[in-house]
Order: structure tokens, then sequence, then C-alpha cells
């Protein structure tokens, strides 16, 4: 996909513009807030089932390798085939390379991020495939051509009004007095639209929620059960899926699903949950012919061993953008590439690089409410501050930025100075704000003041008024 | 053991030295007032988050290291900002790394410094303070000190003890969109925060905003003046130490 992450300002400034995003973004935000605490307030032991999360990851990250392999002999034991692709465009190739070989001209598609991150159905259109979206979501953005602004709730950023319109100009045989007023309308035209091109298409694309080492299974959640039927139609199921989707056992998966569901919608367990196993085998009722997992790293094993690799933990329950203050300013678009909020700042910029992505993990205060629900404790921030320091270290910071930590490092590694420095600053800065106690304007000090005043301090130093005190005390005794 | 009157180093923190010396004088006589034996070492200016948080290990590190220097023979630090409290708690060891010896000297200081208010209940046990104060007030949990350093009820246990009523926002626990340097490298999002968390304030009908970080103070104090707001803005410190009378709230003249 391409990026607009260096332009995540502009990005930004359009995004806070926007009437409609903001009606959609105040409406939703409460709305997943106020699902994820409930759930997890049902579930006394969250915290605990957290910390398992946590170490179950780990556990599976230190010994990625090994289940790896593991997994994928049971993927070849129950007629699948596997896929290792390092990049994103060995993936998109051997993606079109199974299509072709099968003569597909429709597929339709489950919700998947990684099918974004290769940008797959651009691709399939450019050799004459059809790529059909079949979750409602990310089948209204089709229509729309828009990318997902956020990883599971796709068409987070739209109104009612924004989805009617969509339908009314792609569906020309709807009725004009024809009503859209609630969800169920809406879904009730989408599934009628996709029914004939579930049952027409030749090869159905999913995502995998997790890869299940001890069986060899895949595993997706959906709440419209598109999914079930995009891998079971078809002749061909094709699963897209990274290396750290990994899970040791169907244990494991179980503890990770009821992790996920709260975390994501607040649900104690998504509507439907498919478990896919390789091949259709004699006497099975239904099940693909052909079962093909492309298993993608694009940059993912680079992580394992240095400060990022906790980030490897995520499963994409999209909890901390639902809880981030800027995401709820901006939206997923701002980021401006595939995975926007705090995950999408530490994980962006290991795939497109931080000289393209630098902007996202700085456009955080680090309020830690990231951190703080991430259903596999992430340290999110932490993650950021390296990504701060990478720059650093590279020269990418802006030399603005530099000269002025390294004048004020100057002045805060010599006490004696500083104290004499900041005496005038806020001596002068107290005796320009005396008869309001505020400034509504100050040169270099725009950004703050053009939303909000700038209080201006005491008059006096700590310092000063404490030595003084101290001398007349000293004075007294 | 608690001593009967341990040693208290108070880290004054740059924004108090700078901006509002009354937070650091309030500090000092909540801590005495506890009994405690207050000491400010001379040689303290910032906890160097601008340069941690901005990637500059270098500046955070040469910074940190003179704080270890500074404050290391006394029995507790104590930090009027949950911010900078959480910098030497938590992040300060993290920058000796590569240095066992440091890195342990840093997480003694670690261990021993604490956020004030949470100091003065949780350490010296305390669970009221002097004086009494009427109206109302909404508090702000700042973020490092909620988040990092668990500062949510002694504030307000503290504040009811004195007689005032707390008039709770919707959502206190949000971000009010300082950041540090955040404010002015992303001044819009920054901005559009505080606008959201300044109506959460109004909402709360609060004749007073009270949090324990005067950099989230500076920041909505700004945004509630902008918008002629008459609610009055300060540190929880001002209140707990009955020094109201001694400073106008922030933003404003005296
Ligand atoms: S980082 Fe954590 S909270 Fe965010 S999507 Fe991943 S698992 Fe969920």
């Amino acid at each position: 996909m391409f990026s607009t992450s260096p332009a995540f300002k502009e990005n930004a400034h359009k995004a806070i513009a926007d009437v409609g995003l903001q009606k959609a973004l105040t409406r939703t935000k409460p709305h997943f807030q106020g699902r994820r605490a409930k759930a997890v307030e049902g579930l006394p032991e969250f915290e605990r089932l957290r910390d398992i999360g946590r170490d179950i990851k780990n556990h599976t990250l230190a010994n990625l390798d090994f289940y790896l392999e593991t997994w994928a002999g049971n993927v070849e034991r129950a007629g699948g085939q596997v896929h290792w692709c390092a990049t994103a465009d060995d993936a998109r190739a051997a993606v079109l390379a199974i299509c072709e070989r099968v003569g597909a001209k429709t597929v339709t598609k489950g919700k998947s991020m990684i099918s974004e991150e290769l940008a797959i159905n651009e691709h399939l259109e450019q050799h004459g495939i059809t790529p059909v979206e079949t979750d409602l979501g990310e089948y209204i953005l089709q229509l729309r051509r828009e990318p997902p602004s956020h990883i599971i709730a796709p068409a987070f950023h739209l109104n009612r009004e924004d989805w009617e319109e969509s339908f009314r100009r792609a569906h020309t045989d709807l009725a004009p007095d024809r009503v859209f007023r609630e969800r169920r309308d809406i879904l009730t035209e989408a599934r009628a639209k996709l029914r004939a091109r579930f049952l027409a298409a030749d090869v159905g694309i999913t995502g995998a929620n997790f890869l299940i080492a001890e069986t060899g299974s895949s595993v997706i959640v959906t709440n419209e059960g598109n999914g079930d039927l995009t891998q079971t139609l078809p002749r061909v199921h094709i699963v897209l899926a990274s290396i750290e989707k990994m899970v040791p056992t169907l244990e494991d998966a179980t503890n990770m699903l009821r992790l996920l569901a709260r975390s994501a919608t607040g649900q104690d367990f998504s509507v439907y949950t498919t478990f896919s196993t390789g091949v259709r085998r004699e006497g099975d009722l239904d099940g693909p012919e052909e079962y093909h997992v492309i298993l993608l790293d694009n940059g993912r094993s680079a992580m394992l061993g240095t400060e990022f690799q906790d980030m490897l933990r995520c499963i994409r329950c999209a909890a901390c953008m639902n809880h981030c203050p800027v995401y709820g300013v901006v939206g997923g678009h701002a980021y401006g590439w595939v995975y926007p909020g705090p995950m999408g700042a530490v994980l962006t910029p290991t795939l497109i690089g931080v000289d393209q992505a630098g902007n996202l993990p700085n456009a955080s205060t680090f309020c830690g409410k990231c951190e703080s629900v991430c259903p596999v404790k992430i340290p999110l921030p932490k993650m950021m501050r390296h990504w701060r320091e990478r720059e650093f270290e590279r020269h990418l910071t802006p030399s603005a930025v530099r000269t002025n930590l390294a004048l004020w490092g100057f002045f805060a590694r010599r006490p004696g100075l500083y104290r004499f420095a900041t005496r005038i600053g806020a001596g002068v800065l107290g005796w320009l704000g005396r008869k309001r106690g505020r400034l509504s304007r100050l040169p270099f000090a725009g950004g703050w003041t053009a939303g909000r005043d700038l209080p201006t301090p005491e008059g006096k130093t700590f310092f000063a008024r404490y030595a003084s005190e101290q001398r007349r005390q000293r004075g007294a005794s | 053991m608690l001593q009967a009157s341990p040693r208290v180093a108070l880290f004054v923190t740059c924004l108090v030295d700078l901006h509002r010396p009354t937070v650091g004088f309030a500090a000092i006589r909540l801590l005495e007032q506890a009994g405690c034996q207050v000491e400010v070492p001379r040689a303290q200016t910032c906890c160097g988050q601008p340069a941690y948080n901005s990637g500059d290990r270098e500046i955070a590190r040469d910074l940190g290291r003179s704080i270890l220097e500074a404050f290391g023979g006394y029995d507790y630090v104590v930090v009027p900002s949950g911010s900078c409290g959480g910098m030497l708690r938590h992040h300060l060891p993290t920058l000796f790394d590569d240095d066992p010896n440091l890195r342990a000297r840093a997480e003694a200081l670690a261990e021993r410094t604490h956020e004030l208010v949470s100091f003065l209940t949780d350490v010296m046990g305390l669970e009221r303070v002097a004086g009494a104060a009427s109206g109302s007030v909404t508090y702000h949990d700042s973020c490092s000190g909620l988040r990092e350093l668990g500062v949510k009820a002694q504030p307000r246990r503290l504040l009811e003890g004195l007689g005032l009523t707390i008039k709770e926002m919707a959502d206190p626990e949000v971000c009010c969109g300082f950041g540090g340097t955040f404010c002015v490298k992303y001044p819009e999002i920054s901005t559009r925060m505080v606008a959201d968390k300044t109506a959460d304030i109004t909402a709360s009908g609060a004749e007073t905003l009270l949090a324990g970080d005067l950099g989230c103070l500076l920041n909505m104090a700004g945004r509630l003046k902008r918008e002629g707001s008459a609610v009055k803005v300060r540190h929880v410190a001002e209140v707990l130490a009955g020094m109201t009378g001694a400073v106008p709230p922030i933003g404003e003249a005296g």
C-alpha cells in the first residue's frame, strides 16, 4: 500500500477539519471503550489472562523457528501447502500464481490486514482477477475505493449517510424508497449482492487471527459469518498470515481468543470462530480442495532479538487505538499506512522505514493508556521512544529540535548557569504577564498560543526565592 | 521501619522552579507538617524527560548521573509531579542498562522516590492535612501519576478531608494533550485534546480544577482562559498546604 505517513501533520490537519470524520469518531469511541470496560469487569481473572497471553506469546516468539516448522509439517500432513514469503512481493506473486493456475476469475475475500499490507486487491485487478470483499466494512470501502481506517472496524470513519450514499451509487437497481436506517438494512442489502459472488468465486482469501502449531490450523473470528462462506464455498482457500500469528496449542489459542474478543469488541467470544485445517477429507461435508497459507515475514523476523520484539505479541485487537486520545482526534487515515494508532506507530516504522513513518511514534503524549489496555501488555510508549532514539541516532530528528535540545542540554547540565538563565527567563515572562497572568501571543510559541493562552510565571524562580529565604533564616537565627 | 523524622530531598522540577515556585514551598510545608526534615539539593535542574522522550539518551544520562550524585544520600526523594516522579522511578534505571554500578544506584534511588501526595498518604501514613477549605473541585488524573505511580484516590481523600466537594469529570483519566514537547510538535492535535478536556472540566460544574502536574495544569489553564472560563486552576499542593492566598490561580493576575 502506498504510504502518506510522511504527511502525518497535514493528514491530521485535514482530519480535524473533517466534520463527518469527527462525527464518526465521537460516536464510535465511547462505544468501544464502554464495551471493553464492561467485559473486563465481568471477568475477574482478566488481569491474569493478560499475563497468560503475554507469556504464551513470549514463549512462542522465543521458540518461533520450532513452532513454525512444527506447524508447517502439520499443515502439509493435512494436505495443505505453506508458501514461505520473505517479502510482500513474494507474497503477491504466490497468491497470483495460485489464482492463475486454477483459472480464477473472481476471488472472495474475508477481512485481512495482511491483504492491505500486500495491496493484494490492486495486484489481482492488474492481472484481470476481480477481488470481492465480503466483510461489510471492507465491502463498502471497496465500493468507495478507500483504505480501512481501523484494524477491526475498517469503515470506522463512515457515518450512516455515507453508507447509504455509496450503496445508492453502486447498486443502481435499488428502489428509491428503500430505507437504510439501521445496520440491518445495510447488511441485508450487502448480503443480497454478495450471495451470488460467494457462489461464483473460484478462490477464497482470508486472513488468520492465529496459527496453531500442534494442529496446523488457522483460526479466524468474525461477527458476520462472511469468513466461513469465503473459505468453504470456493474450491481453493488461501490464508494470508504473518509469522507472529503463531501459538503452540489449541488451548493457547482458546486463551488468546478470550482475550481478543473482550479487548476488541467487549464480547465474551466473537460470533463466529472458525478453525481450518488442511483440505476437505473424504466424508467431510465441506471444505476446500486446496488449502494454502501465504506465510509472510516482511521485516518481522528482523524484530526478533531487538527492542521491538515485544511488538510481535500483538493480536490486532485494536484496543490501543480505541483508547488512544490521538487516534480519537485524527482517526486512522492520518497515520498514512495500513496500521494506525499506537500499534501502528510502533509497527509501521519497522515495515516501511522510520524515515517514512517517523512522525507516528512522535505523535504521542506517552499517556500510557494503550499499554494499560493492551491484552498482551505490549509496552507501546517505550517502543515509540525507541523509535525516537533510532531517529535521533540517525540524525532524522528535525534540526530545529536538535538545536533546541542541545542548547537546553547545555544549560541543564550546568546548574549554576541554568539558575542564571532561568532567573532571567522567569523574570521576563513574569513581567510580560504581570497584568493578566497570561499571554495570548508570544514569538516562537505560536504552536502553543494558537489555541490557548500561555500562563506566565510568578516571576522569581523557586531557587532564587529559596536562597533568599535561607539567607533570611540564617540572618534571623 | 519508618523513621520518626525521615530526611527528604525535594526534587523541585524544572517547571515548578521556573513557573510556580509556590508549589515547591507548598511541598516543603506539607512534608514538614508530616514530620519530615526537608532539604533541597542545589545541584538539580531537570529530570531529563525532554531529552529522554526526544530520543537523546546522552543528555538524559548526563542529567541522570547528576541526579544520582545530588540525591544519593537521603531517605526519600519527593517530587511534586507524577511525570517527573515516574521518570525517576521507572525510567532513570533503564538509562544505565550498560553500567551495572550506575544501574544499581539508579534503582536504589528509584525505590526511594515518590510523588508528593502519594508519599504523604502511602509512606507517611497521613490521613488528613491541616486546615479546612470549602467549595467544589474537579481533579484531573495526570497520565504518569495515574498509570506509572498509581496516584488516584490519595489526592481525593486528602481534599475531601479538607471539606472540599469533588465534582468528577466524565473522564478524569483521559490525557489533556500536554505531553511535554508533544504540545509544540503537534499543536493542532494537542489543542483539540485539551479542548475536549476543558469541555469535560466545564461540564463537571466545579469551581476549581486541580492536578498534581504543572505541565498539564499550564495546558488546561491556558485553554480555559482562552475560552474565557472562570474555572480556577491550581496545583493540588497549593490547596493541601493552605497556600492559595500566596499566589493567584494559574493564568490569572493577582
Ligand atoms: S498493540 Fe495490543 S492493544 Fe494494540 S492491537 Fe496489538 S494487541 Fe491490541
